[in-house]
């Protein structure tokens, strides 16, 4: 699990690191959006993985971490999540009324000239 | 008592939601309602300060802990006020009032919740301040950035635009290193809060170690990217030429919350008390620092335009900054304390000067004047100048004047103002362990401060003649009085530092020190850990 769910997120952060370099605008909030993907995956994972282990503690059990899910990084991965859909949102906006305004998609609000 | 604490939050976030739900078209109301609030928040910063630095004398006095929710302070989120956060949340206080009440006269019509963003900057900042939880800060860092996009982009316009687009790129980028950087640390040492991550930092697993310290410095690296250190800080001047004056003069104390926090979490974490990681990455600041105030000057240098040359100076205050921090001596903190109070007034002002002095000119006039200099053609006009002598300068142009004299001499750091005062304060505890073994990065870091000054004080005063004496005459500035009143506030408050230098030096020195001896922080968030122990009492 550990493999795939590395995997997973060294994907997703190569793939948010290159499309966040490209010229086009549309590129970049994609790039974003996967960088936010592999970010969250990674605050999930620093609980540590384990499956089967109880959400929350069950009666009559001493807390430790060896018996339920540390709560902590879901608690910020949702922060975390909803933070990040509203930026993007944001940026989304800025996105169209910078094409509206500039009328290319470069992230520069000018082609390149050749 | 106890609740003042969570109080600079709170107003902000409710005047703000309050504004929100009025019509934009009453907007004498709104404008009283932010303004209000804007000063109800320095006048409890002030107190605040007042009631941390007059009970230093006490035994855990000086370290404010306001449980949220009353929760125990190592399972919940605490807001930790100690001298520094208090001193932050004055300047952003000052800040706050000065670049409102410029905006009343015109950039509040520029478009639409200007006060809302506003308030919720306001509210951002003081959290960003207050807070002693890792997460809460990046909670803080993204709400006031939200608004800092909205006020970057408020008045629209291409240029606002493009670089908007920029600014919010990079940010949303540094807000994931920040995210990553803090579960890094929360994975390795199990905990989020500041005080608590300093005491089992010495316990870490040697096998561990160097996680968290890859943790630390890729949330070094967000905290960077929003002080503007080279070379994470080209986006810097360029957004902040573009913003308009009042949103350009408080995002100018955005750059300053990242050196808080490093100046917060890099001496508390990585004090002495750290084991073997004690002072991880202070070369790194040094020699970071060094750089970026080379790359500041060269910009200042470089500069035709006004907007651009305070942006390069934000870059100068952040490096010189960043440096005499990772100098890592508690009496060289103590002045570069000093000299990030005097230079946020100063390039705050700099920003609402520059704006009313921009009014009357004609557009080009900057790169016009360079050129005419370069090419040497400013000598034939001397001829048919005579009649000209004796010519009296409008009074509005001699007050803008000097003021943009008194802002020069803050940034070169030139006396007889504070500037000259703060840059002493950082070279001469450097100077006074005596000359030899003194290392390299030392002597490069006095060479560079005294070298931006000398770059500061060339380009300040090449664009001032051009602007103020040689310019081709444009149309007078209107100036307002709501708008000429923060810029000399402003000024005036640099002028009182420099006379009450003594009682503010002191201040910051008391603040130095507690920062490189955290114990006091440290003691007073853990103490507080069981509930009912402090004086928040749960019903």
């Amino acid at each position: 699990m550990e493999l795939i769910l590395a995997l997973g997120i060294g994907v997703l952060t190569g793939s948010g690191v290159w499309l966040l370099l490209r010229p086009r605008t549309f590129q970049v909030i994609i790039g974003l959006s996967l960088l936010s993907y592999a970010v969250n995956l990674f605050i999930f994972s620093t609980g540590g993985l384990r499956t089967g282990a109880a959400p929350v503690l069950e009666r009559g059990m001493a807390g430790s971490l060896a018996s339920h899910a540390d709560p902590v990084p879901q608690a910020l991965v949702l922060t975390a999540i909803v933070i990040s859909f509203a930026t993007t949102a944001l940026f989304l906006v800025l996105l169209l009324a910078a094409r509206g305004l500039t009328g290319t998609d470069h992230v520069d609000g000018k082609e390149k000239s050749r | 008592m106890n609740h003042l604490v969570i109080a600079p939050i709170i107003i902000p976030l409710l005047v703000g939601a309050l504004l929100m739900l009025i019509d934009e078209r009453r907007r004498a109301l709104k404008a009283t309602l932010g303004v209000v609030s804007a000063s109800v928040l320095l006048a409890l910063a002030v107190l605040l300060l007042y009631l941390t630095d007059h009970t230093a004398t006490g035994a855990d006095a000086t370290v404010r802990v306001y449980r949220l929710g009353d929760w125990p302070s190592l399972f919940g989120i605490v807001l930790v006020l100690d001298r520094l956060s208090a001193m932050m949340l004055v300047l952003t206080g000052i800040l706050g009032l000065s670049a409102l009440v410029f905006a009343l006269a015109r950039w509040q019509r520029a478009g639409a919740h200007f006060h809302s963003l506003f308030q919720f900057q306001m509210m951002g900042l003081n959290g960003a301040f207050l807070t002693g939880d890792l997460f809460n800060l990046f909670v803080f860092f993204e709400i006031m950035l939200a608004a800092s996009y909205g006020l970057a982009l408020h008045g629209s316009g291409l240029a606002r635009v493009r670089a908007g687009l920029h600014y919010i790129a990079i940010n949303l980028a540094a807000s994931l290193l920040f995210l990553i950087g803090v579960s890094m640390i929360y994975g390795v040492s199990g905990t989020l809060n500041m005080a608590e991550l300093a005491v089992r930092i010495a316990a870490v697993a040697p096998e561990d170690r160097g996680l968290l310290e890859a943790g630390a410095a890729i949330l070094g690296v967000a905290f960077l990217i929003k002080a503007g250190m080279w070379p994470l800080g080209f986006w810097l001047p360029n957004t902040y030429t573009t913003v308009g004056a009042p949103s350009a003069a408080i995002i100018s104390i955005l750059s300053k919350v990242g050196i808080y926090a490093i100046i917060r979490i890099w001496l508390l974490v990585f004090g002495d008390s750290a084991g073997t990681s004690a002072g991880f990455g202070g070369h790194w600041l040094l020699i970071g620092g060094v750089l970026t105030i080379a790359f500041g000057s060269i910009a200042v240098l470089a500069t035709q335009n006004l907007a651009r040359l305070a942006g390069a100076s934000v870059l100068v205050s952040s490096g010189t900054l960043l440096a005499a921090i990772g100098a890592g001596q508690a009496a060289v903190t103590g002045g570069a304390l000093f000299y990030m109070t005097s230079s946020v007034l100063a390039i705050a002002g700099l920003f609402l000067l520059i704006e009313l002095v921009e009014r009357g000119r004609m557009v080009g006039a900057d790169v016009l004047a360079v050129t005419r200099e370069a090419f040497g053609e400013g000598e034939d006009e001397e001829s048919d100048d005579d009649d000209a002598i004796g010519v009296s300068i409008p009074a509005i142009m001699a007050i803008l004047g000097i003021a943009f004299m008194a802002c020069a001499l803050l940034l070169a750091g030139l006396p007889p103002l504070s500037g000259f005062l703060a840059k002493f304060a950082i070279l001469a505890p450097m100077l006074a362990q005596g000359a030899e073994g003194l290392p390299f990065t030392t002597w490069a870091l006095m060479v560079a401060l005294i070298l931006s000054g000398l770059a500061t004080v060339v380009a300040m005063s090449r664009t001032g003649i051009d602007v103020f004496w040689a310019s081709p005459a444009g149309d007078l500035p209107r100036v307002r009085l709501v708008e000429l009143a923060p810029v000399m506030m402003l000024l005036a408050l640099c002028v009182a530092l420099t006379v009450q230098a003594g009682p503010v030096m002191r201040y910051m020195e008391d603040t130095a020190r507690s920062l490189h001896g955290p114990e006091r922080y440290v003691q007073g968030v853990m103490t507080t850990a069981a509930p009912g122990t402090g004086k928040g009492v749960a019903p």
